[in-house]
C-alpha cells in the first residue's frame, strides 16, 4: 500500500464518520423544526435534545479534521478546490456557522424560540446540499482551465440534472440515516411515541433514498463514462450494501431489532462510500488532479501518519468515554439525569 | 474584478475573519484556565463560592466556544478557498501543526461536552476537575499549534527552492522556527491575561451596579492576581519579541518604531505623527530601542532606509505597537496597584472610580490582542511567506470575493449580536445570589 492510498483511506474514514454524525445531527434539527410546525414537539423534543447537548461540538470537529487532512495530504487541492469553491463552500460555512452558534444560544440562552428552531432545522438541509457539490465537481466536466487557473462553470453545474440528483440523494440520505438513528434511541430510552413517529419517517425516507442512488448510476453513465465502468466493476460491494439496506427497512419495519438494523445501514452507507471512493481512483478532480500529482512529498506524508496514528491513540479512548457516558449510558439515555450545565 | 480586486477583498476577508474570530479564541484559550484554578480554589478552600464561579463561567463559556469553533472553521476553510496558491505551496511544509491543531481542537472538544453534561453527576468534585485539564491542555495546545502556522509565515524555514521545486523539506524544522518561541509564549500569555481581565471586568461591573455579594469580591481579586501574573509574563516575552524582530525581522521593527536612519543608541519613538518622512511631536526615549533590540543602548539598529522600498511594511503599524505597549503597561500597573492595595487593605480598593477603571480593563486587553495581531500580520506585509511569496501571488483568481465579504460581514454581525444578547440574558435572569439560594434548597450548601 502506498503512502498516497493510506492518505486518501485516512481521510475517506474521517468523511464518513463527519456523513454519519453529521447526518443523524443535521436530521434531528430538521425533525425537531418539522416537529414543532406538526405540533408534535412534545414527543420528539427531549431525546433530539438529549443526543445532541453533548456531541454538537464533536460533529464540527469531524469536518474540520477533514479539510484540513485534504490540504495537509494534497496540497495541490488547495490550488483545484479552493480557487472553484469560494461560493459553495462560503455558504455551507455561513450555513454551519449559524446552525453551531444558534444550537448553542438556543440551549443555552432562550429555549423554546421557534424562529431559531426554523433556521436550524432548514440549515440543516441545506449544508448537505451545498457540501455535496464538491462530489459532484469532482466527477469533472464543470471546471476548465483558463490562463493556467481552475474556473468553475457555474451554469453548467446548476443546470446540470446530476448536480440536482445528487443534492436530492444527500438530503435523503440524511434524513434516513438520522431517522433510523433516532428510532433506535427512542426506543432505548424507552419512549415508544418518539420511537413510532421516528420509525414512520425512516421508512417514509428509505424510497427516494433507494431512487436518487440508482438515479446517479444511471447519470454517471453519460457524464464521466471511466467512473461508471469502474462503478460496474465494483457491483458486488454496491449489491452488499442494498442488500443491507433492505436489511434495515425489513427491521424498522417489523418493529424489531432497532439495534440491528442501525449496524445494517452503517455497514450499507459505509460500504456503498468506500466502493463510490475506490472507483474514483486515481482521480481527486477528473480529469485535471490525480492522487498522484496531488501527493505531498514522502517527508510530509510520513510526518503526517505518525502524528494520526498518535492524534488517534488520544481520541479513541476519549471517544470512547464520551459514548460510554452519554449514548450508552441508561440513565441519561433515558433523562434520569439531567446533568446539565 | 480583476486579480488586485481579489487580492485587495481576500486580504479584507481574512483580516475580518481573523479580528473577529480571536475575540472568541482569546477567551476559548484563556477561560478553561481560570475555570479549572477557580474550580481547584474551590476544591482547595472548601469554599463554594468558587465552584459556582467555575460553573458560572463554564456556562458562559459555551456561548463563546461555539461562535469561536464556527469562526474557527470558517478561516480554517477560508485559508484554502481565499489563498489557493499560497497553501498549494505552504501545505507542503507547514501542514503537520496545522493537523496536530485539529487533534488538540478535537480533544478539547470531547472533553468539553463532557465536563459541561456531568455537573452532577459525580459524587467527588475533583473527578469532574479532572475533566477539565484536558479542556485547558487542549485550548493551549490547539493556540500553539495554530500560532506555529503563523510563526512559519513570519520565518519560513525546514525547505529549500530549486528551480521553483521545493527540496529537502524537514516538517519538524518549519516548525521550530525563529519566530515560534516568542510568538507562542507571547500569544498564550496574553490570552490567559486578557482572559483575567475581561473576568475581572465582569466581577467589577456587578459589585458597581448594586450587587455587593462577597462572590464577586472573590472573583475580582482572583483575577487580578492572575492577571498581574500574566501582565508581567506578557511584558518579559514583549521585550523577548522585539529582540527576536531586530534579529530576524528588523524590517517590521524599523516600521513599528518609524526608526529610518540605521544607527547606533537609537531612541524609541513613542505617540507622535508623521509628515511624510518628519515624526512630529513624538516622544522621543533616547537609547531604548537599542536597548529593546539587542539590551545594549549603544548597539546598532537597522533602519527603514536600508530596506528595498517595495519591501517596507506600511508605517501606520506604529500606532498599533503603541497602543499595544501602553495598553499593556497600565494593565501591568493596575493590576500591581490593586493587589498590592488589597493585600495592605487600603480603603481605595472599593472606590467607585478604581472599579470603573478595572471595569475598562477587559475591552482594553481585547484591543490590545487586536492591536497586537494587526501589527504582526500587517508588519509583514508585502509577504504572506516572509522572503519567499508576496501576498499578491497567493490570493484567489476567484470572482466572487467581495460578495463573500458582504456575506460574512453580516454572518460577524448577528453572530457577534446573538453572542452578546445571549450571555447578558444568561446571567441577568439568573443573578449570582438566585443560583446560590437555589442550590442551597437543593443540596444544603455542600460542595465539596
Amino acid at each position: 500500500m502506498t503512502l498516497e492510498i493510506v492518505g486518501i483511506s485516512v481521510l475517506w474514514i474521517f468523511l464518513f464518520g463527519y456523513l454519519i454524525i453529521a447526518s443523524v445531527d443535521f436530521g434531528a434539527g430538521f425533525f425537531n423544526a418539522y416537529s414543532l410546525l406538526t405540533g408534535r414537539q412534545h414527543i420528539l423534543t427531549n431525546v433530539i435534545q438529549r443526543y445532541l447537548s453533548p456531541v454538537w461540538e464533536v460533529t464540527n470537529v469531524f469536518l474540520v479534521f477533514f479539510f484540513v487532512g485534504t490540504i495537509g495530504f494534497f496540497p495541490k487541492t488547495a490550488f483545484f478546490y479552493g480557487t472553484t469553491l469560494l461560493v459553495p463552500a462560503s455558504i455551507a460555512i455561513i450555513l454551519l456557522a449559524i446552525r453551531g452558534s444558534y444550537y448553542a444560544f438556543e440551549t443555552y440562552g432562550s429555549r423554546g424560540h421557534k424562529g431559531y428552531s426554523f433556521m436550524y432545522g432548514l440549515a440543516g438541509l441545506f449544508i448537505p446540499a451545498s457540501l455535496s457539490i464538491v462530489l459532484t465537481i469532482s466527477e469533472g466536466g464543470f471546471v476548465s482551465m483558463i490562463d493556467g487557473q481552475p474556473v468553475l462553470d457555474y451554469w453548467g453545474l446548476f443546470t446540470n440534472p446530476l448536480t440536482w440528483s445528487i443534492v436530492v440523494l444527500s438530503v435523503a440520505a440524511v434524513l434516513y440515516i438520522s431517522a433510523v438513528f433516532l428510532t433506535w434511541y427512542a426506543d432505548k430510552a424507552g419512549d415508544s411515541k418518539a420511537t413510532s413517529l421516528m420509525r414512520k419517517y425512516a421508512l417514509i425516507w428509505a424510497l427516494p433514498l433507494m431512487i436518487t442512488a440508482t438515479g446517479i448510476i444511471v447519470e454517471l453513465r453519460d457524464h464521466n463514462v471511466e467512473h461508471y465502468n469502474r462503478m460496474i466493476d465494483f457491483w458486488w460491494l454496491f449489491g452488499i450494501s442494498a442488500l443491507m439496506f433492505i436489511g434495515t427497512v425489513w427491521f424498522v419495519w417489523k418493529r424489531e431489532k432497532y439495534g440491528l438494523a442501525l449496524s445494517l445501514l452503517i455497514g450499507q452507507f459505509a460500504l456503498a462510500f468506500f466502493a463510490y471512493g475506490i472507483s474514483h481512483y486515481p482521480y481527486l478532480l477528473y480529469p485535471h488532479l490525480t492522487l498522484y500529482d496531488g501527493f505531498t512529498n514522502p517527508t510530509m506524508a510520513i510526518a503526517l501518519i505518525i502524528a494520526f496514528i498518535a492524534g488517534l491513540g488520544l481520541l479513541i479512548p476519549s471517544l470512547y468515554l464520551l459514548l460510554r457516558l452519554f449514548l450508552f449510558n441508561k440513565d441519561y439515555v433515558r433523562g434520569k439525569r439531567d446533568n446539565h450545565v | 474584478m480583476g486579480n488586485t480586486e481579489a487580492v485587495f477583498f481576500s486580504r479584507v476577508l481574512t483580516e475580518l475573519t481573523l479580528s473577529f474570530h480571536i475575540i472568541y479564541a482569546t477567551i476559548g484559550v484563556g477561560v478553561p484556565l481560570m475555570i479549572m484554578i477557580a474550580q481547584w480554589v474551590g476544591i482547595k478552600k472548601n469554599d463554594e463560592h468558587y465552584i459556582l464561579l467555575a460553573r458560572r463561567l463554564a456556562r458562559g463559556f459555551v456561548i463563546t466556544v461555539a461562535v469561536g469553533v464556527v469562526t474557527g472553521t470558517a478561516i480554517g476553510l477560508q485559508l484554502s478557498l481565499l489563498w489557493p496558491n499560497f497553501m498549494q505551496l505552504a501545505g507542503n511544509v507547514i501542514a503537520l501543526p496545522l493537523f496536530m491543531e485539529t487533534f488538540a481542537f478535537f480533544f478539547e472538544a470531547i472533553f468539553l461536552g463532557i465536563y459541561l453534561y456531568t455537573w452532577d453527576r459525580f459524587e467527588n468534585q475533583k473527578k469532574h476537575l479532572l475533566l477539565l485539564i484536558p479542556v485547558a491542555i487542549g485550548a493551549s495546545a490547539s493556540a500553539v499549534f495554530i500560532t506555529i502556522v503563523n510563526a512559519f509565515m513570519n520565518a519560513p524555514q525546514g525547505f529549500d527552492v530549486l528551480d521553483g521545486e521545493l527540496i529537502n523539506i524537514q516538517p519538524l524544522v518549519a516548525m521550530m522556527n525563529p519566530a515560534m518561541p516568542t510568538k507562542v509564549a507571547h500569544v498564550l500569555v496574553t490570552a490567559y491575561m486578557t482572559s483575567a481581565f475581561v473576568l475581572a471586568s465582569i466581577a467589577a461591573f456587578r459589585l458597581l451596579k448594586g450587587s455587593n455579594h462577597i462572590y464577586h469580591k472573590k472573583s475580582l481579586f482572583l483575577m487580578m492576581k492572575l492577571g498581574l501574573v500574566f501582565a508581567i509574563a506578557t511584558a518579559l516575552i514583549g521585550d523577548f519579541s522585539g529582540k527576536y524582530l531586530a534579529e530576524y525581522q528588523p524590517e517590521k521593527l524599523a516600521a513599528a518604531e518609524w526608526h529610518f536612519e540605521t544607527q547606533e543608541g537609537a531612541p524609541l519613538v513613542l505617540l507622535g505623527v508623521l509628515d511624510g518622512k518628519e515624526i512630529k511631536y513624538a516622544f522621543k526615549v533616547p537609547y531604548a530601542l537599542s536597548i529593546l533590540a539587542h539590551d545594549n543602548p549603544f548597539s546598532e539598529v537597522k533602519g527603514l532606509n536600508d530596506f528595498p522600498e517595495d519591501e517596507v511594511p506600511p508605517l501606520y503599524i506604529h500606532y498599533m505597537f503603541d497602543g499595544m505597549v501602553m495598553i499593556g503597561m497600565f494593565l501591568l500597573f493596575l493590576s500591581i496597584v490593586y493587589v498590592f492595595g488589597k493585600v495592605k487593605k487600603f480603603k481605595f480598593i472599593s472606590s467607585k472610580w478604581l472599579l470603573w477603571v478595572v471595569v475598562m480593563g477587559g475591552p482594553l486587553a481585547v484591543l490590545a490582542i487586536e492591536l497586537g495581531w494587526w501589527l504582526a500580520e500587517v508588519g509583514r506585509q508585502p509577504w504572506i511567506l516572509r522572503g519567499f511569496m508576496r501576498t499578491s501571488e497567493g490570493a484567489t483568481t476567484s470572482e466572487h470575493v467581495d460578495l463573500m465579504l458582504v456575506l460574512f460581514a453580516g454572518l460577524y454581525l448577528v453572530l457577534g449580536v446573538g453572542s452578546i444578547v445571549v450571555l447578558r440574558r444568561m446571567f441577568r435572569n439568573n443573578p449570582v445570589e438566585q443560583e446560590l439560594e437555589d442550590r442551597h434548597a437543593e443540596k444544603g450548601g455542600d460542595f465539596s
